[in-house]
């Protein structure tokens, strides 16, 4: 069963190399696991996220990533994308004039063989059907990618995405920010359709809500560049009652015992 | 028909009296752009040869080998005086243009051919090479009814069945001058005096091949007629000439497409085209060229729209290493109207200058400019435009629309839009924009699949997306494979 390993990984801007944001992150996740990571604002989430999908902007000072037990680390994003690895972006790019048919469209021609070309109609039929599953307007692939999306409709978009490629692992980073009430039940269902012995999901979030939706296997909590605690999904709710400041008493607490002993 | 002037042109139609760059040092070698379309070449015997440079001499030689008329000979020397004294226009252009040695130019090739009529007299190695300009098959067949220019004499001209029972003339320069000197005279060299500049000069005193067309009054072409133009020997200039008239009430679209061969020296690409819209007629004209990175292309194109007449220009420039293009119309007619599309794409060493003239003649007259330009690594964008309105006219209106979009920090967008307008029942919206291929949105399509290169060819494509609706379908299909092209070869 393919693994995405993450290994001792310290991430950096790649304009300061030496102020490292990830600090040291281990986790695996195989097909199948849904796990989802919480964490305060500014404690590298996002960055972890990018780092994993090749995002220039940062470097990998440290450790590795390794997907179905291979680096991907000296592949380009689109090749690690190709891969498998999928990334729903917590803010998604606008593309003007270029439209999410033929958007979609030139990423699944990208994962053909050279030579092979997309059959158009299977394309438009399997995309419709995706955008009727995640009640997206069929008139939404006429419009250009993202551009005066809003932000709920743009999340949409992302799992719509998410959907037609069927990556092997996919980091979701606020997927259920911006969504209305109904519109987090739909993408929910969707995401909950697609999980299965050849999906494996790492779901970045703030809320337990979404956890009700799409239970994960493991819940993690992210501070300061680390995952400092991981339980199963009773821990999001714990941790919806009692804040932060709980995991962070609890950190100072074996710190300290850690200095007692040592 | 109404006989026309002697100069249509208003004085003000050039750039001279604009602030240019003309400061600014020339830094625009030919560098590493490795373009594999029409980069080749076939051997070809050339049946006539005026050599290199130019003097009365070549000229009369021109004039002989084709057999011309004597005002014609006039014509072109006249036009050679007119080139040796006018100014090269740096004072408002770029220097680049003083790195034209036209002593190393050869001014007149051909194969010495009668155009064929049909597709199966046209010679093996001339069928190759639309074969490499990637020609699709279907297209070759249609080539029946195609007007494809090899070097400078058309090597294939079959005017199809359909459009000559019309009545349309369609055929090169050499043939409509002796064979239809009624028709074309009249027009010819009047919308663009030789004297316009420089090139046109150059252009009136050489040129050879290019199509003249004529679409009789009423009479509606339903296909577009298209030509084919390329380069294929080191060196040497084209000078093609078109004109275009179009009768009362009559409408034809024409398509222009180039790929030149790739040579290590400088090449000249200098056309001279002439439409002429009658009262109530619609000429659109159509190009999307990519020269080789070598190649000077310095075009004078500009129409003349009468009474209710539409012309349209959707002018697309890839490749050359410096363009100077500014289609025109002059809206001579009331209610005429003009329109320019324009899509420019800048690569490394290149510069596009490029833009439009809007002329307006006549009361309630409209005008439309939306140009678009893209610079990649130091690929340079200048938009130039003049946008006249007299102060007696009334009603005229005017909307220029620049974009400019900029992949990486290098590239470098000017716009000098000159809008005189004098009155006051007028309306003229100017808008200007200029955009950045961000590292985020690049990242985002690589997220989904796509290569560096794809993804930068899908942002470009994506901006240029609303005028390219409006190309034939094959000519976008074409565009859009040559802005691949481009963009494969921008990625290190
Ligand atoms: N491209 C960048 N430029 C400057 N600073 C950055 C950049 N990316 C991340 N950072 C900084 O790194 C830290 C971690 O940011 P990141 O976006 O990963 O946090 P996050 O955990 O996703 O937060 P949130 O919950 O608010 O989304 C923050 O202090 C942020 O300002
Ligand atoms: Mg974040």
């Amino acid at each position: 069963m393919p693994t995405l390993e993450i290994r001792d990984l310290f991430v950096a801007l790649a304009a300061t190399p030496d102020k490292p944001i990830v600090k040291g992150l281990n986790l695996t996740i195989r097909t199948g696991e849904v796990h989802a990571i919480m964490g305060p604002n500014g404690t590298g989430k996002s960055t972890l996220s990018k780092a994993i999908a090749g995002h220039p902007d940062y470097v990998i000072t440290s450790g590795d990533v390794l997907l179905g037990g291979k680096s991907i680390l000296e592949m380009e994003a689109d090749e690690r994308a190709r891969a498998g690895l999928f990334l729903a972006f917590q803010y998604p790019s606008e593309i003007p004039g270029v439209s999410i048919a033929n958007f979609l469209r030139a990423a699944v021609q990208a994962r053909l063989a050279e030579g092979e070309e997309i059959d158009a109609t299977a394309y438009y039929k399997r995309l419709y059907s995706k955008m009727d599953l995640l009640k997206i307007d069929r008139k939404f692939t006429s419009r250009s990618v993202n551009e005066g999306f809003s932000g709920g409709e743009k999340k949409r978009c992302e799992i719509l995405q998410m959907a037609m490629l069927e990556p092997t692992f996919s980091l979701m980073d606020e997927t259920d920010s911006g969504l209305d009430i109904d519109a987090l039940r739909i993408v929910a269902e969707g995401v909950n359709l697609m999980r299965g012995e050849k999906l494996g999901v790492l779901l970045i979030t703030h809320y337990q809500r979404l956890l009700d939706y799409i239970v994960p296997d493991f819940v993690h909590v992210m501070y300061d560049g680390r995952i400092v605690k991981s339980g199963d999904k009773t821990l999001a709710l714990e941790l919806e009652a009692k804040g932060y400041d709980w995991v962070k008493q609890e950190l100072a607490l074996s710190a300290s015992a850690a200095v007692a002993t040592a | 028909m109404q006989p026309p002037t002697d100069t249509l042109a208003p004085p003000d139609l050039n750039f001279d009296s604009e602030v240019g760059d003309s400061a600014s040092t020339v830094e625009n070698p030919t560098v590493g752009i490795d373009q594999s379309v029409g980069d080749f070449t076939y051997d070809v015997k050339y049946a006539f040869d005026a050599g290199s440079g130019l003097n009365e001499g070549v000229i009369r030689y021109i004039s002989d080998v084709k057999k011309e008329a004597s005002w014609i000979l006039d014509f072109r020397l006249k036009a050679y005086q007119t080139f040796l004294e006018k100014p090269m226009p740096t004072h408002w252009a770029t220097k680049d243009l003083e790195n034209i040695d036209f002593n190393k130019i050869r001014y007149y090739l051909s194969q010495g051919q009668k155009p064929k009529r049909t597709w199966d007299e046209v010679p093996d190695d001339i069928k190759r090479t639309f074969e490499r300009l990637g020609i699709p098959e279907q297209e070759r067949k249609f080539l029946a009814g195609v007007e494809a220019q090899f070097d400078s004499e058309a090597a294939y001209s079959n005017v199809k069945d359909i459009v000559a029972k019309q009545g349309v003339i369609f055929c090169n320069s050499t043939e409509a001058l002796r064979e239809h000197p009624e028709i074309f005279r009249k027009w010819f060299g009047k919308v663009i005096p030789t004297g316009d500049n420089k090139f046109s000069a150059l252009n009136s005193a050489v040129f050879s091949g290019g199509s003249f067309i004529y679409v009789p009054k009423g009479v509606k072409v339903a296909m577009p007629l298209q030509a084919y133009f390329r380069i294929n020997a080191e060196n040497f200039g084209q000078f093609e000439r078109t004109l275009i008239i179009a009768d009362e009430g009559a409408e034809v679209t024409y398509m222009e497409g180039c790929t030149a061969p790739k040579f290590s020296t400088s090449t000249l690409h200098s056309a001279v085209v002439e439409l002429v819209a009658l009262k109530g007629a619609k000429i659109q004209y159509i190009t999307v060229q990519n020269w080789a990175p070598n190649v000077f292309n310095l075009v004078t194109k500009r129409a003349i729209a009468m009474e209710d007449a539409e012309v349209k220009w959707i002018d697309c420039n890839i490749g050359s290493r410096l363009t100077m293009k500014y289609p025109g119309v002059i809206l001579k007619g009331k209610r005429a109207r003009g329109e320019v599309i324009s899509i420019a794409l800048a690569n490394d060493g290149q510069h596009q200058d490029t833009g439009a003239k809007m002329i307006h003649a006549a009361d309630d007259t409209t005008s439309v400019i939306v140009a678009k330009s893209i610079s990649v690594g130091q690929g340079r964008s200048t938009y130039r435009g003049v946008v006249h309105i007299p102060k007696h006219l009334k009603g005229c209106k005017n909307n220029t629309e620049c974009d400019a979009l900029l992949i990486n920090t290098n590239s470098r967008t000017d716009t000098y839009p000159a809008i005189v307008v004098r009155g006051d029942t007028h309306a003229v919206q100017h808008e200007a924009s200029v955009s950045k291929v961000s590292e985020d949105m690049i990242f985002y399509m690589q997220q989904r699949g796509l290569t560096e290169a794809q993804a930068m060819s899908l942002a470009v494509n994506g901006f240029v997306n609303d005028l390219v609706r409006q190309f034939p379908m094959e000519y976008s299909v074409e565009l859009k494979r040559l802005i691949d092209l481009e963009m494969e070869g921008s990625v290190g």
